[in-house]
């Protein structure tokens, strides 16, 4: 792969990374919001094959594919079980507004840049550069988190942290070990398996997805 | 400088208004076509627009008796606006005469001296859908602009300037920077205040009657005669423009010096190629879209605003 097009081609997969995360501050329908999830773990398979073509190193192939499996496929897959649910739903009030979450979502971009400058100039490589994009994604998840009120839109935010962990990973080591992100992969599955268990719960118990309706305890 | 390239460069832009002015209500009368073949109509001529304003232009003029001078005027100041940026902008060729001064700030805002004036004749003449109108274009105005300021800025990265020739001619140079992700994002960004800033889908329905969802054709709603077509070819002119900058932002190929005149008949034909793609395309994406809630319309811009934001920032780290 040349140096030029292996740039290009990894700041492309690194860019649908961070649009996806913004895509799922933009859009309001919960069945949208989980799509551009999926797109997500599609770029950040990318990156990884990218990253994998570029050294040479068959391992991070392999660790692509997992990730396409894991966050491509099967999470979105489970997500969209659980829409399906209710396939409607939407973020009709968010705690945020979607024209200022859209604005927040800049500022923190700025600022992940701001943040990493000293990590940014100890890895001197075009990967190193883009770091700051994965902690952005990072950043993007946790305000999707805490200002939206759908429990599929928490845990998006919450897999957005994840990407953002994952994408960082890739960048500044050149690669996971393969047992990594085996690990992490299976973990992150894990999570979503529970997460749609307690959401139906959620469900049944309130008759909706709603997280702020969750205003008592329960035995 | 040679007298002869002076000359081709001179030429060069009165041809490129000359075709705006013929070629952009022929585009309308394009996609009114391709919208009507999706419906299942067989639809207007394709030069029906030109007929309508032969037509209008040989009716008597009508104006409101309460308006002022600004009703008039405001017609002939879009055209004439949108006349000198068609002029200086690349269409035809990187080099127009002038093309110095077409800054892309410079430039945005002779538009928006034509959008602007219009909002006032719409409140001049005294009715209510006038007023109405012209405060909703203005309010849609207001949001794409810092989108399109983000993205101009964006744009102005890779060539070193904010000068639209040599944006231009910097992407003929190096066509490699198109597939950067700043180039991408912000042609993400301008697609939607193209759209906005013309009125298309989902933004405002340019074919509507019902008064209360209008937009720009409330604005326009006491125009009649010569005045109304006018201001319809201003209108058309203005969206032939926008489209003619994108697709050259985009796609600058064909567009060359102006040196000779086999060079600039192949600028119009490449320009007319690429901008009649371009209007197709927004037409048949126009067939399958509904237009938008106009409480909903910020998000949209805010989307376009955060599209030029991460087209700056990947601008600014990436090289």
């Amino acid at each position: 792969m040349t140096g030029s097009f292996y740039a290009s081609a990894l700041e492309i997969a690194v860019s649908v990374v961070l649009l996806a995360a913004m895509v799922t501050l933009w859009r309001r329908s919960v069945r949208a919001i989980v799509r551009s999830l999926a797109v997500q773990g599609f770029g950040l398979a990318t990156v990884a094959a990218v990253l994998g073509f570029h050294l040479g190193d068959p391992g991070l192939l392999v660790v692509a594919a997992l990730v396409l499996g894991a966050k491509a496929v099967v999470i979105p897959y489970l997500l969209t079980r659980l829409v399906r649910v209710d396939p409607g739903s939407r973020e009709t009030q968010p705690l945020v507004n979607v024209p200022a979450s859209l604005v927040a979502a800049g500022a923190l971009t700025f600022l992940a840049f701001a943040a990493t400058r000293s990590v940014t100039a100890v890895v001197p490589s075009i990967a190193g550069r883009l770091i700051p994009v994965g902690l952005a994604s990072m950043l993007v998840g946790f305000f999707a988190m805490f200002t939206r009120r759908k429990a599929v839109s928490q845990i998006v935010g919450l897999l957005l942290v994840d990407n953002g962990v994952a994408l960082v990973a890739f960048l500044a080591t050149s690669g996971v070990p393969l047992l990594v992100e085996l690990g992490a992969s299976l973990d992150v599955v894990l999570a979503v398996v529970v997460l749609q268990v307690l959401a139906v719960q959620l469900r049944t118990r309130l008759g909706a997805f709603d997280l702020d309706q969750l205003t008592e305890l329960h035995d | 400088m040679n007298a002869s390239l002076l000359a081709g460069e001179a030429l060069a832009a009165v041809v490129q208004v000359v075709a705006l002015a013929l070629g952009a209500p022929v585009l309308l009368g394009l996609m009114r076509k391709v919208r009507a073949h999706f419906e299942g109509r067989v639809g207007q001529p394709v030069v029906q627009p030109l007929r309508d304003l032969r037509k209008l232009f040989r009716k008597e003029r009508m104006r409101p008796d309460q308006a002022t001078w600004i009703f008039p005027a405001a017609p002939v100041v879009l055209v004439a606006t949108v006349a000198v940026a068609g002029a200086i902008s690349p269409l035809v060729t990187t080099r127009p005469a002038l093309g110095g001064s077409a800054d892309l700030f410079a430039l945005v805002y002779l538009l928006l001296i034509g959008s602007t004036v219009l909002a006032l004749a719409g409140m001049d003449s005294g009715t209510a859908f006038g007023g109405m109108g012209a405060s909703r274009a203005v309010t849609i105005g207001a949001l794409a602009e810092p989108a399109l300021l983000v993205t101009i800025l964006a744009l102005s990265f890779g060539a070193h300037s904010s000068n639209l020739p040599a944006i231009v001619q910097a992407t003929v140079l190096h066509p490699e920077i198109l597939a950067t992700p700043q180039r991408l994002f912000s042609l993400g960004a301008l697609v939607v205040v193209v759209v906005a800033e013309s009125g298309r889908l989902p933004v405002d329905n340019p074919a509507t009657h019902l008064e209360l969802t209008m937009i720009h054709e409330a604005m326009i709603l006491e125009y009649a005669g010569p005045d109304l077509a006018l201001v319809t070819v201003g209108e058309a002119m203005r969206l032939a423009l926008l489209l003619g900058i994108l697709v050259n932002v985009v796609a600058p190929w064909g567009v060359g010096a102006a040196d000779s005149l086999p060079a600039i008949a192949l600028g119009v034909v490449a320009l007319a190629v690429k901008v009649t793609a371009a209007g197709v395309a927004l037409a048949v994406f126009e067939v399958f879209t509904a237009k938008m809630r106009l409480f909903r319309l910020p998000e949209l811009l805010a989307g376009a605003f955060m599209l030029g934001v991460l087209a700056v920032v990947s601008g600014l780290v990436v090289r």
